[in-house]
């Protein structure tokens, strides 16, 4: 039909996210560590909205943290007086973990609450749980919810700094953010690398935040998992789609394997978990195809012999995910401060 | 009663032929109308000739007087959940969107499925004097899709048609049973054509927006299957089967075929299904989460096509109101539906620009009326004079806190559209004036 028609389509293009590039036009009064730059948005959902600079101001302040390491006494005073509250609606213990320790080695004030899923749909609004927190004069929140798109709703609703710490099917930004620091740190550099995703593609955040990431970096991304774990239409995402592990691998510098949720995959996605692992399990031997170089890498919990195998599991050599945890906490310190900064 | 004569209007009755005229240049007819006893008496010179010396007079130069809007869906939330929309706020939406008689759902609490639920729909209707309300009534028990309803008393207590609302008929032996029973009532069936499995999980429309949203997809094909399923059955069981509000290309396909092999078919669409896809979710937007959900551009673009050639029969607004509490929660968790009783004219007038007025109000009244057997949707003499003034070009800003119903929820908000009602009459009888409304 005529033109004007269109203008309709999507009424809510204009609508601003929550994410919108513009500062807090309060001013900070905040003591911020001379050599940290900050970052042009108020919350920090997912990676499609960030651009490369962003990642790589993240990335650099977090490379500050891995130097200083555990030697970073916790009387680092760059969050002092700062509230963070994390707020967990699905169970995670590393994610939290790495949160806390991250706002209490800025000098934060941090509170972690974990709500089972069944409690929220009971009593509470998810909205009205947060202005509770709110109320208690929380300067950050840090959530997880099961459901996309429960941080944005958050963060249009609430005044406060919001970190999407994993939502639903969604963006998982800060493991996107680790990875990519462990990558940096190992390899020097994400340009030009390929990187394998392989696994649970269609239900993984950690994925989908990885994907847009690495892209936005300049490194080439496929990814490997039966058909019923793609996306529904994984060229949209502008990466190579592979079906079989070995063609998959080959050539590539880092290989990053999803956990199965294997509670909710079997008969359902895929026949069981011993065909699984037959054809899309991490071995050494599959591992072969990969660049001679090449390193493993896992969100974690592992699951050991269903999307990796347990020797290689245990072969740090290779496998990173120590690594990653480690990272993470300086990830989580650098866009703490970045972004109360 | 008084006689009210309106003078100089742009009559438009889709009755009438007018196929020499280009859709653009469709501005009706000017004449009178008159109407007496809460029929439509004379038009024209007849008009003029019958009136009485104290008859209402009423100017309508430049606007357009046509048949009120036979919404055939619409969700009431009384009985059951006042608290969302009640009759009262319903019929007041009604008249301020020029909508006459509407249709419900037997979708409340308790369901439609008992004969005195009927009546007390329709007496909570008579009470309230404005837009004439009907209702269907669940094809299932309880709509639980098992066990047939009972049709015969419930088409005798009122009920129009037979549908579990926004329930699929899933199981195919229930659905020949309900066509087959209800052929021999000439009831209606009306069927919301969504294949339960691969639908019931699903968030949005599936495609590169729910992937990129990291929502759980509903294919098109699940609008499709069902149709076609439906559709075989009914070359066996003959009936009229009535699917509501398609939304996918390969869907209305299925029906232009059916109707080409003369089966008894008939479909509608929703003002949001030709006026929006589905990237109105981005952000997550909650008011823009509706079942079956908004699809893909493409599909968008099928459905404008479908009213074009005459595939799709109607429009009905697919009022379905929800509260903050039901729409102010992450998406996956959201109710679906949005309110249309006051923004369906304006919409169609704003956004379907290759259909002429005609042909419009046909979709709007004339086709549901016929479907439903209650008479009216036009101009003729004789018929009850359910009508609307409105202003076609006039320009207005859809706003959710001016919406007469009780809950906002519509995906429109602050959208310019072009048509506004100016006055409505049911059964002669002026339910909504918008001169008098203050402001």
């Amino acid at each position: 039909m005529a033109s004007p028609q269109l203008h309709l389509v999507s009424p809510n293009k204009a609508a601003p996210r929550a994410s919108a590039r513009t500062r807090d036009s309060k001013p900070s009064a905040k003591v911020v560590s001379k050599k940290s730059k900050s970052l042009p948005f108020k919350h920090l959902l997912g990676i499609e909205d960030m651009e490369a600079c962003d990642i790589r101001t993240i990335l650099d302040r977090a490379e500050y943290y891995m130097r200083s390491g555990r030697h970073l006494k916790r009387c680092s005073e760059a969050l002092k007086g700062i509230n963070v509250i994390n707020m967990f609606m699905e169970n995670s213990t590393r994610t939290r973990v790495s949160f806390e320790l991250a706002a209490k080695r800025l000098g934060a004030e941090v509170t972690s609450i974990s709500v089972a899923h069944s409690s929220i749909r009971k009593g509470e609004t998810l909205i009205d749980t947060a202005q509770t927190l709110r109320a208690m004069a929380a300067d950050l929140l840090v959530v997880r919810h099961p459901h996309s798109g429960a941080v944005q709703l958050l963060a249009e609703k609430l005044d406060c700094h919001v970190i999407n710490a994993g939502d639903g099917f969604h963006e998982h930004p800060t493991q996107a953010l680790l990875d990519a620091a462990t990558i940096r740190h190992r390899k020097g550099r994400l340009e030009g690398l390929k990187v394998a995703i392989c696994g649970d593609v269609r239900h993984s955040r950690v994925a989908r935040s990885n994907i847009l990431l690495l892209q936005k970096m300049g490194a080439a991304v496929r990814i490997v998992a039966p058909p019923t774990l793609l996306p529904d239409q994984p060229s949209l995402h502008g990466v190579d789609v592979f079906t079989d592990m070995r063609e998959g691998l080959s050539d590539c510098d880092i290989v990053m394997m999803l956990r199965l949720q294997t509670e909710r995959m079997q008969g359902i996605f895929v026949p069981s978990i011993r065909e699984y692992f037959h054809f899309y399990g991490l071995t050494h031997e599959k591992l072969a195809c990969a660049r001679s170089d090449a390193l493993v890498m896992h969100p974690g919990p592992m699951n050991r012999g269903v999307e990796i195998d347990s020797i290689l599991a245990d072969d740090l050599g290779r496998n990173l995910v120590h690594d990653q945890v480690e990272k993470g906490v300086a990830v989580r310190m650098s866009c703490l401060e970045l972004l109360s900064g | 009663m008084k006689q009210t004569l309106i003078e100089n209007a742009r009559l438009v009755d889709p009755v009438w032929k007018q196929e020499s005229e280009k859709p653009s240049e469709d501005r009706g007819f000017l004449g009178a109308l008159l109407i007496e006893d809460g029929k439509i008496k004379a038009r024209d010179d007849d008009a003029l000739d019958e009136v009485a010396k104290d008859a209402l007079r009423i100017d309508a130069e430049g606007l357009v007087l046509a048949p009120g809007l036979v919404d055939m869906r619409v969700q009431l939330r009384e009985p059951g959940e006042e608290h969302k929309e009640t009759i009262a706020s319903a019929i007041a939406a009604a008249a301020a969107g020029g909508v006459t008689s509407m249709v419900c759902l037997p979708s409340t609490q308790p369901v439609i499925d008992d004969v005195s639920v009927v009546e007390f729909v329709a007496r909570r209707g008579r009470e309230q004097k404005g837009c004439k309300i009907y209702c269907y009534a669940a094809a299932t028990q309880g709509m639980r899709g098992e066990q047939i309803s009972e049709m015969g008393l419930l088409q005798e207590s009122g009920a129009l048609g037979f549908t579990d609302g926004e329930r699929v008929i899933q199981n195919a032996r229930v659905m020949t049973r309900v066509l087959t029973y209800a052929r021999g009532l000439n009831a209606l069936v009306v069927q919301h054509a969504e294949d339960r499995a691969l639908a019931e999980e699903g968030d949005m429309n599936q495609g590169e927006v729910a992937d990129r949203l990291g929502l759980v997809g509903i294919p098109a094909a699940a609008e499709a299957i069902v149709v076609e399923r439906d559709l075989r059955l009914l070359e066996g069981t003959g009936g009229r089967c009535h699917f509501a509000h398609l939304t996918t290309e390969a869907a209305l396909n299925a029906v232009r075929r059916a109707k080409k092999k003369g089966l008894q078919v008939s479909c509608d669409t929703a003002p949001h299904y030709f006026c929006l896809n589905e990237s109105a979710l981005v952000g997550y937007r909650t008011f823009a989460k509706v079942t079956p959900p908004l699809r893909s551009e493409a599909d968008r673009k099928a459905v404008v096509a479908g009213l074009l050639d005459g595939t799709i029969d109607c429009i009905a607004s697919d009022h379905s109101p929800q509260d903050q509490d039901s729409k102010r929660l992450p998406l996956p968790l959201a109710a679906c539906g949005m309110i249309g009783l006051e923004t369906t004219l304006a919409l169609c007038l704003t956004h379907l620009e290759d259909l002429s007025l005609a042909q419009i109000f046909c979709k709007l009244a004339t086709n549901p009326a016929r479907l439903l057997n209650i008479g009216g949707g036009t101009l003729q003499t004789g018929e009850p004079a359910d009508l609307l003034l409105c202003d076609p070009e006039r320009r207005w800003v859809i706003r959710e806190e001016q919406m007469r119903s009780k809950s906002k929820n519509t995906a429109f908000h602050e959208v310019e559209v072009r048509g506004l009602v100016m006055k409505t009459w049911v059964d002669g009888r002026i339910v909504f004036d918008r001169n008098m409304e203050s402001g």
